[in-house]
Order: structure tokens, then C-alpha cells, then sequence
């Protein structure tokens, strides 16, 4: 324990410089925090246009761009970097190692994120303003994106290249840090499912990096990659963006997985249940994942085979995810459970998720999809799978560790209110959509027929109810790190995982000697 | 009255969702389907939807019996099993079992869409940014189809119609009880032809021809939109599809030949007045959605005609222009969307519009010559 005293630089170097992993980890938080608001914005925009028919607040230009960049911002600069702080702050803690392997590529790795952020936030400063055509950035309405195209496509690459090193070194911390006697079968899900998330990432990061630069070389240098009048083909963007887009689902979902499986035995106070199964069935999902894209793209006009194909495949995702709902079940079945704000997040998060699960198995069915496609019924289904599956998760899994991040307790009331009027301003948000999209209403319109007006003023306000709710949560957040009731080296009765016994807050460095796991 | 009681009781939320549900005209399902595809689709949801409501009951319900008696409040005391092969294989292979029930309804229907063959005519479909473009090619006439809903109705400075936003100058018209075969393909970028009651989705991919189809069984207005997100105006890209008796559309295609004939005739000159009058309505409908209904444009993307350089320089270099389109922009070759005619009138309109001082006038008999 001599080596209590750090040498560390102060101020804003001590963050610049900083190779600890809870530092990183940290900052990735902050910076997607700061993200998720800037994004969120965005989104009370969209509903702000679409509170009533007819146009009032902007050109359909501007919808576009809101609804482009809330989309890339919230997938790339929320919930993707959110997760890597999570991984940051918890893997090492978890399997008793004393940092991640690769500490300076760690620093680079985040340090990449705020370069490719202010690329897409100026891209709202430059002639014609940020892209419009979609997160998705389909060709050839692409090319019609002024200098934001190319300022947009060095972001991803940035942001692919931030998020393949956080992988290999995630990696290679799990593969080489763990604690003596902690076997691959005894890791934490959390961190299981972080293992198989990396990969995939490394996977699919550069297949998007590829399409884009394709995209590149066909705005300056006259290649026709995507382009039919030269050889191309537009379709072949769409295959290759959802090769990527599939697993970039599940990259968001997968480590929402571990977090859950973390919280609910401990509030259940009893241990997972189908530890084994819960492992196999997040890597049956990660694999499954990688051969189901063109569901994306069901009228695209592919042939029959290929369609019947693919909807096959899409369906049976849902057993292996329908194993996981059932063991989260079985582990609450019979526990004694106690509803903290981190198990209430897990609780919505089991439910919401669930339906929205049941919603991607209508839109598995080709035929019903053919009508839903980029119908408003798309929109509600993916927001049930990231808002309450993602976003809820990294709620439950902040609540769940901010005792042990800053030594304090967080201020229960608050918590439950924000959860509560999360889980109001969800799902009128959201669920109303479920049946615009069923009446016909196309997704990414900035004004819609008067038959689609109702349900479009509920979720306009469920949107603004969910959007100032967040700022409950910033609020709990400053408070704890300034003070509370002392947290203890174990506030949570039923946790039973390495990171609650070290001392709260976590000391800068944690098993420098390390842990013997029996 | 059943407002007035929900605000008695306190206008909760859920109650409020209920009173919807109650009201006729707030649809919470698939409009009602008017071709043999539209049903099986329709049938299929609703099989699907069933199957789900079972399993949520199952699953909800132990998940609330759970939260109800498993709580550490009531003195609870917990479990410690911590696996059961027998639920694991259990739960497994239900599912697997469900699924394959729902794949083999599923399966067919796709086998019927993906059907294209012996069809009793068949319609060419382009998209454009931001219209769509009907080509009846064996009876040689073709139209575009652009939204009608005025603009003073989409910035609120009017009360919108019934069918705001779903409306066109003019409708595809189809004779019922016959297969259409639509052939998809487009212009500029990717759209996609959306008619939710017949149950027909399909992207038009520019450079490539996709096909798919219908019969439709009722005569009757069908409105849909454009579904694929195709830039500034993808919100106003309506489709109405008017399906008629045989009769009826058999008068119509007469109609429609008729006024073809008398578009080809470019031989002879008009007024000044006549052009710019007929150009003021092809600029609303073709133009104003870019550079604005005066001409101001949106710079730096869509520069502004009033004033513009080209505009009130030599009619060549307008022509050009219109006719062929500005590579790397925006500006679509008109060439093959407009009829001679069309193409004088608009650019005779914009010379002499909006303190534009070119003065001339451009004949449909100079676009002719232009197309060599
Ligand atoms: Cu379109």
C-alpha cells in the first residue's frame, strides 16, 4: 500500500494525458452525456415540426438534417461511446486487473471522439449545412450533400478507428488481465458480453469505413462504385451499410445485456439464472447478427430466394434472445427482490424490450414488412430496442456503479422520479407511433396528412416530457459526485462481483495486487 | 360526453389512449386491403399480433406475479437454483416451433408478391425528385403526377383539405379486376411506390427496372406516399391511384391519347401572354419547390432566377440548362420529363418574371430543335 501517492498531472492535463482507466472511462461518459443532449435536441426539433400538420418552425431542408444528425449522433456519439466508458470503468474492476492493457491507446482512443464530433457539429456551420439524406447515407441521395458529405464521411472514419482500437484493447484485457482463478466461465456477463461485443465491432467497423470511403471516391476522384450511369450499383451501399448496420444493433444492445444480468441478481438477490446459456446465447445473437442485414432492405427488389432467405434468418434471432427474456425472468422468479432505481431501470428494461423484440418479429415476416418499411412503425420498434433496451441500461448501470465512482449515494427519490417519468414520456412517445406507422404514415416527413394528426401531438408531447425528464438525471449525477450518504466499499446487498471490494469511490489504482478468485 | 367524464375523473393518460382507441376515425391497424396481397398481408399481422398477445400473457404475467409476490418487503425469502436444463430445452424449442408455424403463411405470401407474371397490362413508373412519372407505353401517352395541395395550405396561411398533402393533379387510373404490372425505376435518387391498400411497396431504383403488382377489387381513390427518403421534398411526393370499371378506363386511355396527339403538335406559335400564363402553373408545379415561388431560390444549393445571370442572358443557355440539367446539382435534365411546349412556356415565364428584363419568348418549335 506504499504506493498510495500518484503522480498524476493536475488540472485539464491530468485529462488530456491521462492513461487510467477510470479517468477514460469517465470522460467517454462525460463526453457522451453531452452527446445525448446535443442529439436530443435535435429530436425535440423533429417533434416540435411535427406537433401539428402544415410547416411552422423550418424548411423540410432542416427536418432532414435534424433527423439525420440525431440518428448518427445519438448511435455514434451516445450510446457507442457511453458503453466503451462503461467497459473502461467496470472491466478492469471486474476481472481484477489493475487497468486496461493497452493504457496509452486508450487515451488516443477517446481523445479521437471529440475530433470527429466537432466535424459533425460545425458541419451545421458550413455552406448548405450538415448532411440530410438519413443516418443511413444511401447513394445517390448522398451525393447531394455539399462539403458536410466529406466533413460527415471523415467522421466515421474517425469514429470507426476510436472504436476498433477500444475494441482490440478491450480484447486483450480480457483475454490476458483477469485475476488468478478466473476462469473464461467465470467473468462477469458484463464483461462476456463486452468480449463478444469488441469483436464484433472489429468486424463490421472497417466494412463501414469501406462503403464510405467508396462513397468518397465516387463524390471527387470519378469512381462509380454506387453509381448505375457508370457500372455501379446504388443497391450495393445498402448491402454493405447493413453488412455494418445489423451488428452496429447489436454492438448497442449487447452490453446492455451484461448490464442487466449484473443488476437484477442483485436486486433479486439470488445468482443468474442459465449462466451458461446467457454466454451462448449472446454469441448465437452476435453471429446471427452478421447474416441477417438485407431485412433492412426488403424493397429493394431482391430475388424471392434471397427474401425467404433472410426472413428465416431474422426469425430466428428470436430464440436466442427469447432465452435471454426467459433466464432474466427465472432470476427474478422466487427472489427477494427490492425495487432501487437501478433495478427499476432493469425491470422497463426487460418489459419494453420484450416488445420491442415482439415488433422485429412482425417486421421479420416479409410480407408485413413490405407494407411497414420505413413506415413510422420502424421508427417505434428501433426506439423500444434503444431507448428503453440501450438507453435505459446505461441509466440502470450508472445508478447501479455511481456509489462505487464517487464514494456516495446517489438521491433515491430522484432516481425513481426519473424513472418514472422516463417510462411515461417513453412510451407516449413511442408507442402511438406503433399505429401511425400501421395507418400508413412514412417515416423522415416533416408534415403528414390530417388523419395521422393525434397520434402525432401525443408523441410530440411524450417527446418533451422524456427530453426535460434527462435533466433529472444530470442533476442526480452532480449531486452524488458532491456529496451524499457514504456509499461503503458495498452498498448493494446482493452484489457479489470484485468491484465491491475496493473501497468507494475507487481508488485511482485498484489490484495492483490481484485477487485470488476461487 | 365521454370527454367531459374522462377530465371528471381526472384525465389520466391511459384513459385518454382508451377514448382514442374508441374513436372510428383514429386507425390503429392497416387500412382495409382492396387486393388479394393487401388481405393475406392484412390476415398475417393479425396471426402474428394473436400469437404475440398469448406470448406476452405468459410472459407478462409470470414477470407481474413475480414483481407482485417475490419481493424482499414481503418477507420473501429467495430462491438459490440457479439453472434447470429441462426450462432451457423447454423454452428454447417452443419458440423454434412458433416461429416455423409463422414462417410457412409468411412464405407464401412472398411466392404470390414476388409473382409478376401474365399480367393484363403493365405501367412504367419513374420517380423524380419530388413527382412521379406514369408511362402507359402500349397505349403510347405518359403524364406526371405531381402534389396538388396548394402551398398557402402547407404554411397555414389556409385551411387544409380533407386530403391534404395526399392529393395530385394527376392520378394513376387503373382498370379493377385486372393485374397491373408496374415497372419501378427513377430519375435521380432511390423512392420507393407505397399504396398501403393493396399492399405494394417497392423502391425505384435509378438505372435499374424492379417490378411488382396488383388487381385491385374495388373502383375507388387510394392514396400512398412515397416511402424512401429522396431529399428536400420526400414529404410531398404523394401517389393516388384511381381504379376504375373497364368502361370508364377505357374512356379515359381515350382522353389520354387525345391530349398526347395535340402536345406533339408544336407547329404553331403563341402569344407572349399565352406562354407565360401557361408557364406560371408548370413553374409552380415543377420549379417553385427548389427556387421558391418568386424566384428567390434558397442559395448557396438552389440559386435564385430573379436576377440570375442565365435567366436574362441568351435563351440558348437556358434551354440548355433546363433541358439537360446541371451535373453535380440538384437541376434535372428536363429533356425527357417535360413535352416541348411545357419547356417553352416555363422558360418564356421565368424571362419575364419577377423584374427578369430578357423580354423574349422561346417557342416550342426552338426546344424541338434544341432535342437534336
Ligand atoms: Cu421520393
Amino acid at each position: 500500500m506504499e504506493h498510495g501517492h500518484d503522480h498524476h498531472p493536475s488540472g485539464i492535463m491530468r485529462w488530456v494525458t491521462t492513461t487510467n482507466h477510470k479517468d477514460i472511462g469517465s470522460l467517454y461518459l462525460w463526453f457522451s452525456l453531452c452527446m445525448f443532449f446535443f442529439a436530443g435536441t435535435l429530436a425535440l426539433g423533429i417533434r416540435l415540426e411535427l406537433f401539428q400538420p402544415g410547416m411552422q418552425f423550418m424548411q423540410p431542408q432542416t427536418f432532414n438534417q435534424l433527423t439525420t444528425l440525431h440518428g448518427l449522433i445519438m448511435v455514434f456519439g451516445a450510446i457507442m461511446p457511453a458503453f466503451v466508458g462503461f467497459a473502461n470503468w467496470q472491466i478492469p474492476l471486474m476481472i481484477g486487473a489493475p487497468d486496461m492493457a493497452l493504457p496509452r491507446l486508450n487515451n488516443w482512443s477517446f481523445w479521437l471522439l471529440p475530433v470527429a464530433a466537432t466535424l459533425l457539429v460545425t458541419s451545421f456551420f458550413v455552406p448548405g449545412g450538415p448532411i440530410a439524406g438519413g443516418w443511413t447515407l444511401y447513394p445517390p441521395l448522398y451525393m447531394q450533400n455539399g462539403i458536410s458529405g466529406d466533413m460527415t464521411i471523415f467522421a466515421v472514419h474517425i469514429l470507426g478507428m476510436s472504436s476498433i482500437l477500444g475494441s482490440i484493447n478491450i480484447i486483450v484485457t480480457i483475454m490476458n488481465m483477469r485475476a488468478p482463478g478466473m476462469t473464461y466461465m467465470k467473468m462477469p456477463l458484463f464483461v462476456w458480453t463486452w468480449f463478444i461485443t469488441a469483436y464484433l465491432l472489429i468486424a463490421v467497423m472497417p466494412v463501414l469505413a469501406g462503403a464510405v470511403t467508396m462513397m468518397l471516391t465516387d463524390r471527387h476522384f470519378d469512381t462509380h462504385f454506387f453509381d448505375a450511369s457508370g457500372g455501379g450499383d446504388p443497391v450495393m451501399f445498402q448491402h454493405i451499410f447493413w453488412f455494418f448496420g445489423h451488428p452496429e444493433v447489436y454492438i448497442m444492445i449487447l452490453p446492455a445485456f451484461g448490464i442487466v444480468s449484473s443488476i437484477i441478481p442483485t436486486f433479486a438477490r439470488k445468482p443468474l439464472f442459465g449462466y451458461t446459456s446467457m454466454v451462448y446465447a449472446t454469441a448465437s445473437i452476435a453471429i446471427l447478427s452478421m447474416v441477417v442485414w438485407a431485412h433492412h432492405m426488403y424493397t429493394v427488389g431482391m430475388p424471392v430466394t434471397a427474401q425467404l432467405y433472410f426472413m428465416y434468418a431474422t426469425m430466428l434471432i428470436a430464440v436466442p434472445t427469447g432465452v435471454k427474456v426467459f433466464n432474466w425472468l427465472a432470476t427474478m422468479w422466487q427472489g427477494a427482490m427490492t425495487f432501487e432505481t437501478p433495478m427499476l431501470f432493469s425491470i422497463g428494461f426487460v418489459a419494453l424490450f420484450t416488445l420491442g423484440g415482439f415488433t422485429g418479429i412482425v417486421l421479420a415476416m416479409v410480407p408485413v414488412d413490405v407494407q411497414l418499411q420505413d413506415s413510422y412503425y420502424v421508427v417505434a420498434h428501433f426506439h423500444y430496442v434503444l431507448v428503453s433496451g440501450s438507453l435505459f441500461t446505461l441509466f440502470a448501470g450508472a445508478y447501479y456503479w455511481l456509489p462505487k465512482w464517487t464514494g456516495h449515494m446517489y438521491d433515491e427519490k430522484l432516481g425513481k422520479l426519473h424513472f418514472w417519468l422516463s417510462m411515461i414520456g417513453f412510451n407516449l412517445t413511442f408507442f402511438p407511433q406503433h399505429f401511425l406507422g400501421l395507418a400508413g404514415m412514412p417515416r423522415r416527413i416533416p408534415d403528414y396528412a390530417l388523419q395521422f394528426a393525434d397520434f402525432n401531438r401525443m408523441s410530440s408531447i411524450g417527446a418533451f416530457i422524456f427530453g426535460t425528464t434527462q435533466l433529472i438525471f444530470v442533476y442526480v449525477v452532480i449531486k452524488c459526485i458532491r456529496g451524499g450518504a457514504p456509499a461503503g466499499d458495498k452498498p448493494w446487498e446482493g452484489a457479489d462481483t470484485l468491484e465491491w471490494t475496493v473501497p468507494s469511490p475507487a481508488p485511482y489504482h485498484t489490484f495492483e495486487t490481484p485477487p485470488v478468485v476461487k | 360526453m365521454m370527454s367531459s367524464l374522462i377530465k371528471k375523473i381526472g384525465g389520466g393518460l391511459v384513459m385518454a389512449m382508451i377514448s382514442l382507441f374508441a374513436h372510428a376515425e383514429h386507425q390503429i391497424n392497416f387500412p382495409a386491403p382492396v387486393t388479394e396481397i393487401g388481405r393475406q398481408v392484412y390476415d398475417l399481422h393479425i396471426i402474428t399480433m394473436w400469437i404475440i398477445v398469448g406470448i406476452a400473457v405468459v410472459v407478462y404475467g409470470a414477470m407481474f406475479w413475480s414483481l407482485l409476490k417475490h419481493r424482499k418487503s414481503v418477507g420473501y425469502k429467495p430462491a438459490t437454483f440457479s439453472h434447470s436444463t429441462a426450462l432451457e430445452i423447454i423454452w428454447t424449442t417452443i419458440p423454434f416451433i412458433i416461429l416455423i408455424a409463422m414462417a410457412y403463411p409468411a412464405t407464401k405470401s412472398v411466392i404470390a408478391m414476388k409473382d409478376t407474371s401474365n399480367a393484363d397490362m403493365t405501367v412504367k413508373v419513374t420517380g423524380y425528385q419530388w413527382k412521379w412519372e406514369y408511362d402507359y407505353q402500349q397505349d403510347g401517352f405518359k403524364f406526371m403526377s405531381v402534389l396538388s395541395t396548394p402551398r398557402d395550405q402547407i404554411e397555414g396561411k389556409e385551411a387544409k383539405g380533407a386530403d391534404y398533402l395526399l392529393e395530385v393533379d394527376n392520378p394513376m387510373v387503373v382498370p379493377v379486376n385486372k393485374k397491373v404490372r408496374v415497372l419501378l425505376t427513377a430519375n435521380d435518387v432511390i423512392h420507393a411506390w407505397w399504396m398501403p391498400e393493396f399492399g405494394v411497396k417497392q423502391d425505384a431504383i435509378p438505372g435499374f427496372i424492379r417490378d411488382t403488382w396488383f388487381k385491385v377489387e374495388k373502383p375507388g381513390t387510394y392514396r400512398g406516399q412515397c416511402a424512401e427518403l429522396c431529399g428536400k421534398d420526400h414529404g410531398f411526393m404523394p401517389i393516388v391511384v384511381v381504379a376504375k370499371e373497364q368502361a370508364d378506363y377505357d374512356k379515359w386511355v381515350a382522353e389520354q391519347k387525345a391530349k398526347a396527339a395535340a402536345a406533339a403538335d408544336t407547329g404553331k406559335d403563341r402569344s407572349k401572354e399565352e406562354l407565360v400564363a401557361a408557364g406560371e402553373k408548370i413553374y409552380a408545379a415543377n420549379c417553385a419547390g427548389c427556387h421558391q415561388p418568386h424566384g428567390e431560390g434558397m442559395p448557396p444549393v438552389f440559386p435564385a432566377l430573379a436576377g440570375s445571370k442565365i435567366v436574362n442572358g441568351p435563351a440558348a443557355g437556358q434551354i440548355d440548362i433546363v433541358m439537360n440539367g446541371k451535373p453535380g446539382t440538384a437541376m434535372p435534365a428536363f429533356a425527357k420529363q417535360m413535352s416541348d411546349g411545357d419547356v417553352a412556356a416555363v422558360i418564356t415565364f421565368t424571362r419575364n418574371s419577377w423584374g427578369n428584363k430578357a423580354g423574349d419568348v422561346v417557342q416550342a418549335s426552338e426546344i424541338k430543335a434544341s432535342r437534336k
